[in-house]
């Protein structure tokens, strides 16, 4: 809320988005809206639409119908490179670095080319932050597994963003790491960063997400606190099936 | 900056100077000019292939474009072999443009609709309906501008020219997001790089080495017809002698420019009837044991190759 009581203006808006994929639509009709400072996690079964939704917003995918705004301005059609440069990015479910380049060049090509303002990226202090600060002269493509969603993580956020796409960035990590991950998370969100995070490890995101919306076949089928979620009849019967949730 | 200067000392300053003073003992010129010919082609086609990943079998569409880019300049306009050069490198920025959104696809799809682009401008210039621009099939003679010397010393500066701008591809920001993107196009987007305008821009950049070099081609030989200047085997051996040496290096492809090329010319005048069983065993062994070149034996070792 502004000081006079006036709704801010969110800083994503997703209304009835539609995508299809030949016949089968992936998102059928969904609406959702995220604020600065907000953690928003998108729960679901495998295919219920979540990565799509954010494939879509990070620009991957045109949607076929509805609308998606960042800041006011609508981001239908906008280039994934633009948008990286209007302060959105993104994590991947897998990771994707560039694996013939150091885990040092790797955040130096996002802070020269992805970061908006032009701004002088702090990059020992950024991969110290995820943990691979000792690892910054290796070859990415020699990381293990969850190193290289670290340095997902650390590339989209040498770019600055202020709308950070989170795509099951917590599976295959270890307590102590998942611990880590989400207070790093957290404190981006106190920095004022939004984030849209998808994720199946439900402890994880209830340390993480200020509320949740549980997808199934492209719709939502709840919006809440995610507590409240688990004891939601539909969201029962759509994950562990029409007996349990009876 | 330091590593730029290092790099260029170590490489390629020895190997302009082995190639300016050749000259004086070796007394075959074309013979050095075809190495000079193909370290430049091979350069040029690491820029495109080292640095982006696209294979451009027909990389000797450029050549060929440049070659009669200079010839038509010097026959229609009576230009100098200099501006001559230009209208090469210009003619084959040109088809670069034209060809431009073959960069829209990719693997084998983009070598074929390349190769087949290659064709299809070899079929317009040896068309006889062209003979009044081109001279059709039956080729030109540019005997006005005969000049082996200084089209040999034009080589060599065009190629220090390349060595130049490999070595700031290869410690440069820009070629930086060029290997990005040939690592992960979908990453390299997430990280603001443009794929269009960092592809087009090493596209037009490795067109433009191969145009010029088929302008001095065009100015060392004089005479030449259009299966010459668009022959395939011009793109199979650039291609060849970079992957034997490693892309994305500049020693690579110079290595596999001196073996393999010293090797062809070695055995086709040795023992010609065993040619291409030799050479044919060679290239198998190469993609069998080393598929990263022999620049890969130190660079899988973490040691640094120029």
């Amino acid at each position: 809320m502004f000081p006079d009581g006036e709704i801010a203006e969110p800083l994503l808006v997703i209304d009835s988005l539609v995508k299809r994929f030949g016949g089968f639509r992936a998102l059928d009709g969904v609406s959702l809206h995220l604020a600065a400072g907000e953690v928003l996690g998108l729960v679901g079964p495998n295919g219920s639409g979540k990565t799509t939704c954010i494939n879509v917003v990070a620009g991957l995918h045109r949607a076929d119908e509805g609308r998606v705004s960042f800041e006011g301005a609508s981001i239908v059609g906008v280039a994934s490179h633009r948008l990286a440069r209007r302060g959105i990015n993104r994590t991947f479910q897998s990771p994707h670095p560039f694996t013939t380049l150091t885990v040092l060049q790797n955040v130096e090509v996002a802070a020269t080319y992805g970061h908006a303002s032009g701004a002088a990226v702090d990059i020992p202090a950024l991969l110290e932050s995820v943990g691979l600060d000792t690892v910054r002269h290796r070859v990415a493509g020699d990381l293990n597994s969850a190193q290289q969603k670290m340095l997902d993580l650390a590339r989209a956020l040498a770019t600055a963003p202020r709308l950070l796409l989170v795509d099951e960035l917590a599976a295959g990590l270890n307590p102590a790491e998942l611990t880590a991950v989400a207070a790093r998370l957290r404190a981006l969100a106190a920095s004022g960063m939004a984030l849209l995070v998808v994720e199946h490890l439900m402890g994880f995101l209830e340390s993480v997400t200020d509320r949740v919306i549980v997808m199934n076949a492209g719709r939502e089928i709840f919006e809440g606190k995610l507590a409240s979620a688990m004891r939601d009849p539909e969201v029962m019967r759509v994950f562990l099936g029409q007996t349990h949730a009876a | 900056m330091r590593r730029s200067l290092w790099d260029a000392l170590l490489v390629p300053a020895p190997v302009l100077l082995c190639l300016a003073l050749l000259p004086l003992v070796v007394s075959n010129n074309l013979l050095l000019f075809n190495f000079v010919m193909f370290l430049t082609l091979a350069q040029g086609l690491n820029v495109i292939y080292g640095f982006t990943g696209f294979l451009p079998f027909g990389y000797v569409g450029f050549f060929g474009a440049g070659a009669y880019g200079f010839a038509m300049g010097v026959m229609h306009l009576h230009a100098s072999p200099a501006l001559a050069l230009l209208l090469a490198g210009l003619a084959s920025l040109v088809v670069g443009c034209i060809l431009g959104p073959l960069m829209r696809l990719t693997g084998a799809y983009f070598a074929i609709a390349n190769l087949a682009a290659a064709q299809a401008l070899y079929q317009i210039v040896s068309n006889p309906a062209l003979q009044d621009l081109t001279k059709g099939p039956y080729g030109v003679a540019l005997s006005g501008v005969f000049a082996p010397t200084r089209s040999y010393a034009a080589s060599l500066v065009l190629l220090a020219a390349v060595f130049a701008v490999v070595i700031w591809l290869r410690n440069s920001r820009f070629g930086l997001s060029l290997q990005a993107l040939r690592d992960d196009p979908v990453s390299a987007a997430m990280a603001g790089i443009s794929p269009v305008r960092v592809r087009t821009t090493a596209w037009l950049l490795s067109a433009l080495v191969a145009g010029l070099m088929g302008g001095v081609f065009a100015w060392q030989i004089s005479v030449f017809y259009p299966e010459t200047a668009f022959d395939l085997s011009i793109s199979i051996f650039a291609i060849v002698f970079t992957l034997f040496g490693g892309a994305g290096t500049l020693t690579g492809p110079i290595l596999g420019v001196v073996i393999l090329y010293g090797i062809y010319n070695a055995i086709g005048i040795t023992v010609p009837q065993y040619f291409q069983l030799i050479y044919g065993a060679l290239i198998v062994g190469l993609v069998l044991f080393l598929p990263n070149g022999l620049a890969s034996i130190l660079t899988r070792r973490g040691i640094r190759v120029p």
